[in-house]
């Protein structure tokens, strides 16, 4: 339906193809070559048909296949997303605990305040700051760039995906904390969690036993949320450190109005980011026996 | 970047304080963004000095690589990310508050897929939505980027006029005011409006932090204001490839934007603390 949507807002791609200045009959030839001299319901038939065979067309400009441009950039772009997920999960989840449960301690409240700023920066501020800071003053890793062999040259890979996924990590890892804290603040103050210390357990035990459990439920969801925020996200930071990434072509396919390159990015992000909903909602399930029985009406 | 509740700061002390730091910092910017209408240091499209000068009394930043005042053109980014925020945060007001009451009062199955089409459009991140709106309009200029963030913000805000309209709908009074004969745009101004204002005002501070860092991140991309209109974001993307010699053309920019974000979000804060009594009383 988005796609659809997105394919009758830039007006013609035809004239886009051809720049102004272009005769009638070149616009005419180049409409039917993009197709857009068919009528709509012919188009959408045409391109649901082609979807169902994860055929995503061949770009405008390069003509590339499409699908096989996307393969090329996801091994840089899945893999920055997840790095820049384990960052985020290394830092929001035991400083969002620390700051829940030791909030009236300085450093519980320094953690708060600290997140909070870290929310208000700009993504791509934070990567230039940590260029600067880690490759310019310091010269211990590369500001940017990917190697042209990929993943076969592993050890300069591995260094240009360091600070990148570092950036992606601490500012998604900020407002996770929020999360992680307000959770974890939730089940500080629950029933079940007094009576499992009136039980017996000792503080962490009941924690980990009764709290972890039930804090996860809330922070899953919007770890979903923010895992496909992420990668959709990937634009500015492949920008910042020059990686070749789905981000980058996204962005050049919109400059150069390559509406097959635009769309196909775009679908294979938007089922990426459906199936990371819905795997969120099964991880849930599996955690929570009480949201088995919900049926589908799952916020 | 989110639009969460916060968990507020125990003592009342320190949610006064939050809110007066917000005050200060947005009016900072304010005082700034109404200066350059009658007054700058320079004229921002002229070579005032020499290329990458560094913070001198002339130039208190210093001058960017065509010589241009740097603390000029980051006075005029005050104002330009004003003119974002106010901008896109009414665009977006009006279209997801009118499509949010709509989808409040419609009938199920229309609610039903305006509420999915909703879910589908917020899973995307703002800056996605508002890159696709300029690449759809072919010229980019400021208010292509108002428009486009001012659409993407608009989902935001339809979702939550809904969850709040719908909750206000099913209260005892609405019932009454309904049975005594009064129509639904009565109902509306009278009774739906006034009771969600505070929330929503809440999350329209929010949302012009959203919607300024958004604009930057454009202009970042190049999809933002052409200059002279020198956003945070463009001054920030012309000055990374000079970082080396000119460090502070990167970081004063993001030093600007960053107040500007964090003073809206804790003026967000402060305002809900004030305007929520539960918040109020802990």
């Amino acid at each position: 339906m988005l796609f659809v949507l997105l394919r009758l807002l830039p007006g013609d791609p035809a004239n886009a193809l051809l720049g102004v200045g272009a005769t009638e009959q070149q616009i005419a030839a180049a409409r039917a070559q993009v197709g857009s001299d068919q009528p709509l319901y012919v188009q959408f038939v045409g391109f649901i048909g082609n979807l169902a065979r994860l055929d995503l067309g061949t770009s405008f400009v390069s003509r590339a296949s499409v699908l096989g441009e996307i393969g090329n950039r996801m091994v840089v772009t899945l893999p920055l997303t997840f790095f820049g997920f384990l960052v985020a999960l290394a830092l929001a989840i035991p400083l969002g605990i620390i700051a829940a449960v030791r909030s009236d301690k300085w450093y519980g409240a320094a953690i708060s305040v600290v997140s909070q700023l870290g929310i208000a920066i700009p993504v791509f501020w934070l990567g230039i700051l940590l260029v600067t800071l880690f490759s310019i003053n310091l010269r211990w890793l590369p500001s940017g760039g990917f190697p042209l062999k990929g993943w076969a040259n592993f050890g300069e890979a591995i260094t240009g995906m360091i600070l990148p996924s570092l950036t992606i990590g601490l500012v998604m890892g900020a407002s996770l904390l929020r999360y992680v804290r307000a959770a974890t603040l939730d089940v500080l103050g629950s029933d079940f969690l007094r009576t499992a210390r009136a039980l017996g357990a000792s503080f962490p035990e009941a924690l980990i036993r009764h709290g972890v459990r039930n804090g996860a439920v809330p922070v899953i969801s919007i770890l979903g949320i923010e895992l496909a925020s992420t990668f959709l996200g990937a634009v500015v930071i492949e920008r910042v450190f020059s990686l070749p990434g789905l981000g980058s072509m996204l962005l050049l396919a919109i400059q150069q109005r390559d509406y097959p390159n635009v769309q196909g990015v775009l679908f294979i992000s938007t089922l990426l980011v459906l199936l990371i909903g819905f795997a969120a909602d099964i991880i849930q399930r599996l955690i929570d026996p009480r949201l088995r029985g919900r049926g589908r009406a799952l916020a | 970047m989110s639009t969460t509740t916060m968990t507020a700061p125990a003592d009342k002390k320190s949610h006064s304080l939050a809110l007066k730091a917000g005050v200060v910092l947005v009016g900072v910017h304010i005082a700034i963004g109404l200066l350059t209408l009658v007054w700058l240091p320079y004229d921002p499209t002229a070579m005032a000095g020499g290329r990458l000068e560094g913070p001198s009394l002339l130039h208190w930043l210093g001058t960017d690589r065509l010589g241009r005042d740097l603390f000029t053109q980051m006075m005029i980014g005050s104002r330009i990310a004003l003119i974002v925020g106010v901008g896109a945060v009414t665009i977006g007001a009006v279209i997801g508050v009118t499509l949010g009451l709509l989808a409040a009062f419609a009938s199920k199955w229309l609610d039903d897929a305006l509420a999915a089409t909703l879910d589908i459009l917020i899973a995307f991140p703002t800056l996605l939505i508002a890159m696709l709106v300029v690449a759809a309009s072919d010229t980019a200029n400021l208010w292509s980027a108002i428009f486009a963030l001012g659409i993407a913000l608009s989902a935001i805000v339809a979702r939550l006029t809904r969850i709040l309209a719908k909750r206000v709908l099913v209260m005892d009074y609405i019932t009454a005011a309904r049975t005594s004969g009064s129509g639904w745009p009565k109902i509306v101004a009278i009774h739906i409006l006034p009771n969600i204002w505070p929330t929503l005002s809440v999350n329209f501070a929010l949302q012009f932090g959203l919607a300024v860092i958004a604009e930057a991140s454009l202009s970042y991309l190049g999809l933002g204001a052409p200059p002279p209109n020198a956003s945070w974001g463009r001054i920030l993307q012309e000055a990374q490839g000079t970082v080396y010699t000119a460090p502070l053309g990167a970081i004063a920019p993001g030093i600007a934007l960053v107040s500007l974000a964090i003073g809206v979000n804790l003026l967000a804060d402060g305002l809900r603390d004030t305007i929520d009594p539960t918040r109020r009383a802990r």
